[in-house]
């Protein structure tokens, strides 16, 4: 199913919200407001935004440790990502989480994930949930191409796949694992030849050319809602930036990194193909991109308004409220 | 009131729970044929048999798979066939499970529980013998309870899978034939709650798991020495229930601690820990510590036989605080 121009206007939007988000945090994490590690996902908002544009509020979503594009392309809330960055009682996991654990279950983010593989079961048991119910919501599990490495891929697509489950498995194979070129650790470069593996359908598409994520998207959250199993599909991206704050990036070709922003980026790619359509004017770009920056400033007040936790925060939310008597 | 078994008591806590609550479901290996490797899950298959699931030889997901169904909304109860291999799934239980709800703020919930049958049976050797209890107690986000009666069983299995966060519940396979009397209703037991087994006025023998019939049994020998052991089971060691433990010792101003696992690090060195803390100056001597033989389990039974406290260890130990020493 072809997405109408204003759905893609929506992930284009979503798409710079994303951009937005990652470029405001890294400064304010030059400038000390955001804590500890980070990891950003400027360069493969497509894929976010080429799922998330076709699932509903209560459908689940497992991420990884680069999370924050998931996150805003369910529909989480900027405001409290950022004050959750900012560690911050405001945030949305009140500070306790961070940027490696944003987790909003009122949009059905079920968490990011600070294990590499430490989403695959968990989301699968998300749709396990789902198909005992007899519900017919599903469940996206994002990954990376080194997470395909663990054991516990293996261990829960294959359980996915003998029962059916509604559960599409999302690769995000942005080429590097950390530092490392994925060929260098896989024999099996393309994610979706391991698909044949577990007795699923495997799909490979260009994960920088939101239209066809979103086509390949449709499909496998149609077929996993209707009861027709999970589906495994690998998204060929690209970082954009370092795996983390202050990544040298010695291992990869500045020739290479220039190709990909300047020629590879979705953003870009999504606004020629909408303006050459001419279901984009110059205007409606410029606006936007400035309401995009507008909420990211917006919660960069929010974020900074917000107290930090107080101590007593420290022994709570470890077992559910009211805290058993301590002996 | 009846006289069962403590496999069958769990077995019927099973099933009644799962009459209670439809979010209750079983995952594991092996789970629903000939009612599960150790037969604790027997009839559930035909009770309920769309709430049951057998799995793959895959410990990191069907932990995983529990953790992702919890926090969907559903209570599953999933079993490890040995807790030897809960080793395979130490990233789900210690970084996911236990870690979820505070990592979210408190907005996630696991309530899970995970059914660990465990320590020395039929002569397994040492991948399928282990009391691995303080490896789980030194994480917070996760309750650590171990039955010693079938009563217990079955009240405090009522209580992990009714629990909002994940519960580790270790079944001593040595006790599953063990036969106890069992009240016609059997309301849950909140975690966290020692219950005195035997009253005495000498010593405090702290007893965990299988220990407390072991203790038992000491106490009747040890009566005819003229010594009268208080036996006090923690049955949960997180939240362990200091304030009965200190009370106890406080009173009988000795105390021994025996439990099945490792000596080193072991639940023993926490518990005995927290007495000598509260009451060093109540104390009369030093608290002593029975636990396993820091040596991994044996295969040959003389062998094996010897790594785990005995009662004639208990008695011994009990004589050796009362005279001093």
């Amino acid at each position: 199913m072809e997405p109408t121009p204003d759905k893609l206007k929506d992930m284009y939007r979503t798409m710079w919200r994303v951009r937005l988000f990652e470029e405001e945090a890294n400064r304010q994490a030059a400038f000390g407001n955001v804590q500890g590690a980070f990891h950003m996902y400027c360069g493969e908002e497509a894929v976010a935004a080429g799922f998330c544009a076709h699932l509903r509020t209560d459908d689940y979503v497992v991420g990884t440790h680069r999370s924050h594009g998931h996150y805003i392309a369910k529909g989480g809330s900027i405001d409290r990502m950022m004050a959750e960055l900012f560690g911050r009682a405001a945030g949305v996991c009140k500070g306790k989480g961070g940027s490696m654990h944003v987790a909003d279950f009122s949009v059905g983010m079920l968490g990011a994930n600070g294990i590499v593989g430490g989403g695959f079961a968990p989301a699968t048991g998300a749709a396990l949930a789902s198909q005992l119910r007899g519900e017919d919501r599903v469940s996206v599990c994002f990954f990376g191409d080194g997470a395909t490495q663990r054991g516990t891929f293996h261990e829960a697509v294959n359980m996915g796949a003998i029962w059916d489950l509604p559960v599409i498995y999302v690769c995000e194979n942005n080429q590097y694992q950390q530092w490392i070129p994925q060929s260098r650790m896989t024999k099996v470069t393309s994610v979706r030849d391991m698909a044949p593996s577990y007795g699923i359908p495997g799909e490979s598409v260009d994960g920088q050319d939101v239209l066809a994520v979103s086509r390949v998207a449709a499909d496998a959250i149609e077929r996993a809602r209707s009861g027709g199993g999970p589906t495994l599909i690998e998204c060929v991206t690209y970082r954009f930036h370092g795996h983390s704050l202050g990544d040298l990036q010695e291992y990869r070709d500045k020739e290479e990194v220039e190709h990909w922003v300047k020629d590879r980026d979705p953003i870009q790619l999504l606004r020629t193909y909408l303006m050459e359509r001419q279901q984009l004017s110059q205007d409606e770009d410029a606006a936007i991109q400035s309401d995009a920056m507008a909420e990211i400033q917006s919660a960069v007040a929010f974020a900074d308004a917000s107290p930090f936790p107080v101590d007593a925060d420290i022994g709570k939310d470890i077992f559910v409220e009211p805290e058993r008597p301590q002996s | 009131m009846r006289i069962m078994t403590f496999r069958d008591a769990l077995n019927e806590a099973i099933h009644e729970e799962m009459a209670r609550d439809d979010r209750i479901f079983l995952i594991g290996e092996d789970v629903a044929t000939h009612g599960g490797n150790l037969a604790v899950t027997k009839g559930i298959a035909e009770a309920f048999p769309n709430r049951i699931r057998e799995t793959p030889i895959a410990e990191a997901a069907i932990v995983g798979v529990a953790v992702g169904a919890a926090l969907a909304g559903m209570r599953p109860v999933a079993e490890i066939m040995y807790i030897d291999f809960v080793t395979c799934a130490m990233d789900e239980v210690v970084n996911q499970a236990a870690k979820m709800r505070y990592m979210t703020g408190g907005q996630a919930s696991v309530p899970m529980v995970l059914r660990l049958p465990c320590g020395l049976s039929r002569y397994t050797a040492a991948q399928h013998s282990q009391a691995l209890e303080s490896w789980f107690m030194h994480v917070p986000g996760l309750h650590v309870v171990v039955p010693s009666t079938p009563q217990d069983a079955k009240g405090l299995f009522r209580t992990a899978v009714r629990e909002p966060d994940p519960v580790l519940f270790l079944e001593y396979k040595r006790l599953y034939s063990l036969e106890g009397e069992v009240s016609d209703i059997v309301e849950p037991i909140p975690l966290g709650l020692a219950e005195v087994k035997r009253a005495g006025e000498d010593v405090t023998v702290v007893a965990v798991g299988p220990m407390v019939s072991k203790a038992l049994e000491a106490g009747i020998l040890l009566e005819d020495e003229g010594i009268d052991i208080e036996v006090v089971d923690p049955r949960c060691l997180s939240p362990l229930d200091v304030d009965t433990l200190a009370a106890s010792a406080r009173r009988t101003g000795r105390a021994v601690v025996c439990a099945e696992d490792a000596l080193m690090a072991g639940c023993t060195a926490e518990i005995a820990c927290a007495i000598s803390e509260r009451c060093f100056s109540d104390l009369s001597v030093p608290v002593r510590r029975l636990a396993a033989l820091d040596v991994p389990m044996p295969f040959s039974a003389p062998l094996a036989d010897k790594v785990v406290p005995s009662v004639e260890q208990i008695v011994e130990a009990v004589k050796e605080v009362v005279n001093g020493h």
